[in-house]
């Protein structure tokens, strides 16, 4: 069992305070750089794929998992990152100037939405989310100039600093840049008052108000950062999909991102981590299983979404902390052994809460 | 010197008369409670006072400040810090966490700078460190300072939750029945502490209470209302005694 002796405010500031996390974390950092030697380029464009996933889910969860504000809307941003960015790329702008551009705007719409959705709660802001992606997949489907409308827009070729990153491997270690300068970045918000309000708004807006955190503007924050991180996702995706149509960011993507996030586990960075990984690899594995189990069932119409709705079911009926929960349960375990009790973890029912004068 | 000046408050809801007329003023430095039955009224003078709801007719002032001119979560930015009836922490923050919320309005915000956690970051964060530990130490929650909110027994909460006003080193602190639900012994605790809270940091404490034990050993002046209406205003001793008060709670005088 580990007993951390803190010495210094610093390891209560620092992201990674054990000697464990470092290990892990290093660990699979150098797994992922060094991935393109060992990984053929379809597992590589997965991994590739997984990554992007990695930042959507985390810009989703910034909103939904920390400010606690749902949204049905998040394909959308996805879809103005990923257009925005092929259309400031194919008139020319660099991809370094292109990729904070198209942040920027993406984070604006976000602000944009997060304004009228600030007043709103639960049910009213999850159909309001879902009105705007409407609003969204129809505008890029007929503003037909622009975005090519149904008949879909080219994406021009990853090209930064006049190199052509045509290569899978190359393409990789772009996504990988951005995804651990992402993650990086969310975990300084959670370490500031930034992302304390963040908390703060999600489990308690009276007591935040009365504690001097502008409720409004912090969600207005919130939806704007979380819009330009998937924003960013977007515009990875866009390499990968080498094709944009309005349909893909649609409802059933936003369901995805959000089943993503409340599968992987709510509330912590490791949940969208953990999330994605969940929604890549679940085709992979099933396409390996395909090759083993005998036709009558491999070939079945819709066996991936039943096993994809069976296994979301599962998480929310038995392990409603997601898989970052059950991680972190199996840490404890380690930690603490031989100690460690089933009722480790078994929260009390929380006292009453003062949330009829909202 | 009066700090604060509250005149002729009233609040309706719908035809229910929740504050009527009611008036008092508490001076610098002094511990005022408000007690009553009840649905006196005394948590909605609370809320008046911390702006979450907006008065029918009346004024309050602390200090020079209008309170009615200012925005709900500017009234922390004036020096009024709360406490809330029924404990309203971040259940799934951690008491540090919590703590530093209370610091929200003294640090300096920025959420691009934060998102890099550009240089300047990690100081600021020392230095705040360094009043919520003093807070800690007076509050003597050190061993509780990582968990979750969620994890932590009621009388924890509790004084979790006063730690939390004081982060945000106010001169006047609301408290909302700060002894509810705790024992004989955390209600001594709660005692000493608002001497200590008066006495030391000089910040002045209105409070809603029912114990009036507890009333009796720290308040300087009470007031005490039914139904909205003012019925005495005095020592713990006077109040105690006044005839109007004994009929709202016993029924006839005794």
């Amino acid at each position: 069992m580990q007993v951390i002796f803190k010495t210094s405010y610093n390891q209560d500031i620092n992201i990674l305070s054990k000697t464990g996390q470092y290990i892990r974390v290093t660990l699979l950092v150098l797994a992922m750089l060094t991935a393109p030697l060992y990984l053929d380029v379809y597992y590589l464009s997965e991994l590739g794929m997984l990554l992007v996933y990695v930042v959507a889910g985390v810009g989703l969860m910034i909103l939904t998992g920390f400010t606690g504000q749902v949204s049905f809307g998040h394909a959308a941003f996805l879809g103005i990152g990923a257009y925005c960015h092929s259309i400031l790329m194919s008139m020319g702008v660099p991809f370094f100037v292109s990729l904070p551009a198209t942040a920027l705007f993406s984070g604006l719409v976000g602000m944009l939405l997060g304004r009228s959705a600030s007043k709103m709660h639960g049910f009213y802001l999850a159909v309001a989310t879902l009105a705007f992606l409407i609003i969204v997949e129809t505008l890029i489907g007929e503003w037909t100039d622009v975005t090519g409308g149904y008949a879909g827009f080219s994406v021009p070729e990853l090209e930064i600093f006049g190199f052509y990153f045509v290569e899978m491997w190359q393409q990789y270690y772009v996504d990988l840049g951005v995804t651990l300068f992402v993650l990086w970045g969310t975990a300084n918000l959670l370490r500031s008052p930034s992302g304390r309000a963040f908390l703060a708004v999600r489990d308690s807006e009276l007591s935040a108000r009365s504690l001097g955190v502008n409720i409004e503007w912090v969600k207005i924050q919130s939806f704007g950062i979380s819009a330009a991180v998937t924003g960013v996702a977007g515009v990875l995706l866009a390499h990968h999909l080498l094709y944009l149509s309005p349909e893909t960011f649609g409802v059933l993507e936003s369901l995805k991102l959000l089943l993503m996030i409340v599968v992987g586990g709510l509330g912590s960075i490791l949940g969208a981590v953990f999330g994605a990984i969940f929604v890549s690899l679940l085709p992979v594995a099933l396409s390996i299983l395909r090759d083993v189990l005998p036709d009558e069932i491999s070939q079945q119409a819709g066996l991936e979404p039943m096993l994809f709705g069976f296994i979301i079911v599962i998480f929310v009926v038995f392990e409603p902390d997601g898989i970052s929960g059950r991680w972190r349960k199996l840490l404890h375990f380690f930690e603490t052994f031989p100690y460690y009790r089933k009722a480790s973890f078994v929260r009390q029912k929380s006292y009453l809460k003062t949330e009829r004068m909202r | 010197m009066s700090s604060l000046v509250v005149k002729n408050l009233a609040i309706e809801f719908g035809g229910v008369k929740a504050v009527d007329d009611v008036s008092f003023e508490v001076e610098q430095g002094e511990t005022f409670a408000i007690i009553g039955p009840n649905g006196a009224g005394k948590s909605t003078i609370f809320n008046l006072i911390s702006r979450i709801y907006e008065p029918s007719a009346g004024s309050i002032h602390y200090g020079e400040k209008n309170l009615l001119d200012v925005a709900p979560h500017r009234v922390i930015d004036t020096g009024i810090a709360r406490t809330f009836q029924n404990i309203d922490l971040f259940e799934q923050a951690t008491v540090l966490q919590n703590l530093l919320v209370g610091r929200h309005r003294r640090m300096s915000q920025n959420i691009l700078r934060d998102f890099v956690f550009f240089a300047g970051c990690r100081a600021r964060e020392r230095e705040h460190r360094r009043k919520v530990e003093d807070v800690i130490d007076l509050m003597e929650i050190a061993h509780y300072r990582d968990q979750l909110i969620s994890d932590l027994p009621y009388g924890a909460r509790k004084n979790v939750e006063l730690a939390r006003a004081l982060c945000a080193e106010p001169t006047l602190l609301l408290l909302d029945e700060p002894a509810s639900g705790l024992n004989q012994e955390e209600t001594d605790d709660v005692s000493f502490w608002l001497n200590d809270i008066k006495h030391d940091l000089g910040v002045t404490i209105v409070m809603v209470e029912h114990d009036m034990g507890l009333v009796g050993r720290v308040a300087d002046r009470v007031l005490a209302i039914n139904n909205g209406k003012f019925l005495s205003l005095g020592t713990p001793e006077e109040v105690r005694n006044d005839a109007a008060v004994q009929q709202a709670y016993l029924g006839t005088a005794a």
